[in-house]
């Protein structure tokens, strides 16, 4: 089955091919089923290729297609590789993205015939990037799929494009990308100047003989963290995560939750061996991810945009994802990469369909009771608060009570910021379910007439997904329970070359089951406290004060970029538009015309059409011949 | 006798017909400069031919048949350049170049 | 100072001063004379050269066929000296200096020329016709030819451009 590896990224290519050329000729119901279809067949290749994979003692293919650059002594094929993390990915993106196309068939029914296509042409394409970037053998592939969701993040955040917001929200996403594309481009580079090949296989290999703390080394981790930062939406690139939510709901589930931003995270853990002999670049890739976490997750606390709120928790949760990168917890950052994709597609999806029955409204000020009406959707909703809680028993607290729980190996005060994290989380999840389903409703009559509930292509994959995000924990059940962590297992191949050189503190089990313990009482607590405020929400229209209010604006951290950042940049390019265009290059140009013609005007007068004169000239032009050919 | 002495000659000569075409206008005086300098370097080839001829190589001799053609060259061309002075004078009432100095008209 | 020494002096000077009166004199018909003068002293040139043959064709084309023509031209105008068209002055100086320059340069550049001399008492029978004509009947047949196409063209363009 491995063998037939292309065939998972390049049957979303056809269906993009097909819907994009397309787009004006093919029914809506084509158009959906060729979307779905293609990437449905590629996740069922997926899971036969998983299958082969998850043997034990699987070891890594490389499936070279043809040579893609080759200059040198430097060869970069057009290889995917099979092995332990790239089938995992495989399965989640195409998993969740077959479920994400179905249900889209739905969401986006009202689109006209030819943006519907074109919707699902961007979604294939999407696909195909990140299926690329994922199964790439070497970095450039990696590269070139990295690229590819971007490309396809922008395309779809700008999807309605004749809102000017939205464009202006893709175009953030785009330009913060590309700063850190920047740095993983460099990266790139000193790898190539490194080690001369850009393949995993081969780095990997040549990288420990560099020895741990090696300048280099922490200089390729840090440009190719910088490149993570600006994918994963990590501090200072995170802004334009929560303006993606520009884009319509299903993409924000698939792109801006469950796949795209988790790119950075799985460059990370594929390089991981860089990463390990790097620790300071470790523990700043930790910092990182936890202050995002924390300044997300209080961001989200004061949010009403429903969009708005998942987008932060997004953020927030990618934070822990780096604190696992960073605390050396590589299998808890991919396992909670896979729950989380579960969970918050679930919960975008949701609100998803929230936003279907109220009609585009999003301000969840106007929302509530909504569980009257919409009885499936608030259930799988509760399904998914629960998960990104942590509630015991669904996947959410197995990944993050891993991750917790290195954090506390790692630093305890880490592990303190992180738990307060996660209370946040809990409230303002709980905050969110509680004003949109219950209380009262407080929208138009209009619109709580055209309440009802989603079609079942909504609703299914909103029940499969709850199914997974309760289930999907159990693949890594922590060492307490004395079962075995599958995941751990799983993935011991890809991750073995760092062992030697982490330092992780192995927890007493009596200390495991108290942290686990504390967080969860704390956590039921949050959730209580939660219900209690927002069972019955009503909008007092009151402003807010103080750090509510900073709360409100996002610590103002758009504005602060605003006046640092875009201000002068503005005023710089406003300088270079009036100065050094007009007067600087136009004069230039305008000048050297002036200059030609001029001369021209004058040299004119040469040609007065008097014979002495010419034979006077070629006298003259004799004699400076002669003097330079005989003196000089 | 040094050939210098008649390069020298040769080289005068030349001057002398430059500067009468750059210094005066009657097309008529500025074309017979002109074969002032074919004679200049008419006389050069015949003196080089002698010298080389002295030095040991007969074969020089065929650069008076060069002086030869040149006359020949020179005098077809007198008989063009005359007619198309005639036809100048015909046309305008002067030999003065500097008339000429328009295409048209 | 030998005797050929003394021709080629008289000879040289005869040259230039004729020359200096082609350009210098007013009257065109006055060059014309000054210039069949330096065509003579130009032939006798020939003569210390060796060039018999040739002094012969340049008394009789050039002094004889193509001056003649070029005084014939001159008094079927009628050009004088009043109708004489004249330079502003400062053109003159002009050209009179860059051909001094030249003069100059070239002198300067030839003066080290480091060339055989030419001797007496050589073979004096190398310009002699009967050398040339075979010569030019061997070696130099097709340009010989050529040149008589070329006299050719010449004549009918002459009277084509008379004609009119």
């Amino acid at each position: 089955m491995i063998h037939l590896v292309w065939l998972v990224p390049f049957l979303p290519l056809l269906g993009f091919l097909i819907n994009g050329l397309g787009r004006n000729f093919l029914p809506k119901s084509l158009t959906g089923v060729i979307g779905s279809g293609t990437v449905l067949a590629a996740f069922v290749i997926s899971l036969l290729i998983f299958l082969d994979v998850r043997q034990p003692g699987f070891a890594p293919q490389v499936i070279a297609l043809f040579d893609f650059i080759s200059v040198g002594s430097l060869h970069i094929p057009f290889a995917f590789q099979v092995d332990q993390l790239s089938a995992l990915f495989l399965l989640i993106i195409t998993g969740v993205g077959s479920l994400i196309h179905i249900y889209s068939t739905s969401y986006m029914h009202e689109e006209s015939n030819e943006s519907f296509a074109r919707y699902f042409a961007y979604l294939n394409l999407f696909v195909f990037s990140m299926l690329i970037l994922v199964l790439g053998a070497n970095y450039v592939m990696m590269f070139i799929g990295w690229e590819g969701v971007g490309l396809c993040s922008y395309l779809l955040i700008g999807f309605w494009f004749k809102n000017i917001s939205y464009n202006k929200a893709a175009n953030k996403a785009f330009i913060m990308n590309r700063i850190g594309d920047l740095g993983f481009l460099l990266g790139i580079f000193l790898i190539i100047q490194q080690f001369g090949s850009v393949t995993f296989m081969e780095v990997f290999e040549k990288v420990p003989a560099m020895g741990e703390g090696s300048g280099v080394l922490f200089t390729i981790a840090m440009l190719l963290f910088i490149g993570a930062m600006g994918k994963s939406a990590q501090i200072p690139l995170y802004t334009w995560l929560p303006d993606a939510m520009a884009g319509p709901t299903p993409v924000s589930a698939l792109i801006h939750a469950a796949t795209m931003v988790t790119a950075g995270i799985y460059m990370v853990a594929r390089s991981n061996v860089i990463y390990s002999l790097a620790p300071h670049i470790q523990a700043i890739v930790a910092v990182v991810g936890l202050v995002t976490a924390l300044l997300a997750a209080s961001i989200a606390l004061k949010q009403n945009d429903i969009k708005k709120v998942l987008a932060y928790s997004t953020v927030s949760q990618l934070g822990y994802m780096f604190l696992a990168l960073g605390v050396g917890a590589y299998t808890a950052a991919v396992f909670h990469v896979m729950t989380h994709a579960f969970f918050k597609a679930l919960l975008f999806l949701g609100s998803g369909s929230v936003i279907h029955a109220m009609g585009g409204e999003q301000d969840i000020r106007k929302m509530g009771g909504l569980k009257k009406w919409m009885p499936v959707t608030n259930f799988t909703f509760l399904i998914g608060c629960l998960a990104i809680a942590g509630i015991p028993g669904l996947s959410g607290f197995f990944s993050k009570d891993e991750i917790l729980a290195h954090a506390w190996g790692y630093n305890k005060i880490m592990y303190a910021l992180a738990l307060i994290g996660a209370l946040m989380t809990a409230f303002y999840m709980f905050r969110l379910y509680y004003i949109t389903f219950s209380g009262k409703f407080r929208g138009t009559h209009e619109q709580e007439h055209h309440l009802h509930e989603s079609p079942a292509a909504i609703t299914l994959p909103l029940i499969i997904l709850a199914i997974l995000s309760v289930i999907g924990g159990y693949v890594g059940l922590p060492e307490v329970f004395g079962a075995p962590h599958l995941l751990a297992e799983y993935l011991s191949p890809i991750f073995a070359p760092s062992v030697p050189y982490l330092h992780a503190e192995h927890l007493s089990h009596g200390l495991e089951w108290g942290l686990m313990g504390l967080s969860t009482g704390l956590v039921i607590v949050m959730i209580f406290i939660a219900r209690g405020k927002f069972r019955n929400y009503e909008d007092s229209g009151a402003e807010n004060t103080g750090i509510a209010k900073v709360l409100e604006n996002k610590w103002y951290v758009d504005e602060l970029y605003d006046a640092i950042i875009v201000k002068p940049l503005m005023v710089l390019s406003r300088f270079f538009q009036d100065v050094v265009e007009r007067a600087g290059i136009d004069g230039l140009v305008n000048g050297v015309g002036a200059g030609v013609k001029w001369g021209g005007r004058q040299i004119r007068l040469l040609q007065n059409g008097q014979v002495g004169f010419y034979i006077f000239a070629m006298v003259i032009g004799m004699i400076v011949l002669f003097v330079i050919s005989l003196f000089l | 006798m040094p050939v210098q002495y008649y390069i020298f000659l040769s080289i005068a000569l030349f001057c002398i017909g430059i500067m009468g075409v750059l210094m005066r206008r009657n097309a008529i005086i500025i074309f017979m400069c002109i074969e002032l300098m074919l004679n200049a370097v008419n006389l050069l080839l015949v003196a080089f031919s002698k010298m080389w001829v002295d030095a040991g190589r007969i074969d020089a001799a065929s650069a008076q048949l060069f002086v030869f053609f040149v006359m020949v060259v020179a005098a077809a061309e007198v008989s063009v350049g005359l007619a198309i002075i005639v036809m100048m004078y015909r046309n305008t009432h002067s030999v003065d170049i500097n008339i000429l100095s328009r295409l048209k008209n | 100072m030998g005797i050929d020494m003394i021709i080629f002096t008289v000879l040289s000077a005869i040259a230039i001063a004729a020359a200096l009166g082609v350009i210098l004199s007013k009257n065109p018909v006055n060059s014309v004379l000054c210039m069949i003068t330096c065509f003579v002293a130009i032939a006798g040139h020939y003569i210390m050269l060796n060039a018999q043959f040739l002094f012969v064709v340049h008394l009789i084309v050039y002094t004889g066929a193509i001056m003649v023509l070029f005084l014939f031209v001159l008094m079927m105008m009628n050009l004088n000296a009043d109708i004489e068209p004249q330079k502003r002055n400062w053109l003159k100086y002009a050209g009179a200096i860059s051909g001094g320059a030249l003069l100059l340069v070239l002198v300067a550049a030839l003066r080290d020329a480091s060339v055989p001399a030419i001797q007496s008492g050589a073979p004096t029978d190398i310009g002699l016709i009967s050398n040339l004509g075979k010569t030019l009947f061997t070696s130099y047949v097709v340009p010989f030819e050529l040149s008589s196409v070329l006299f050719l063209s010449a004549m009918v363009g002459a009277v084509v451009i008379g004609k009119k």
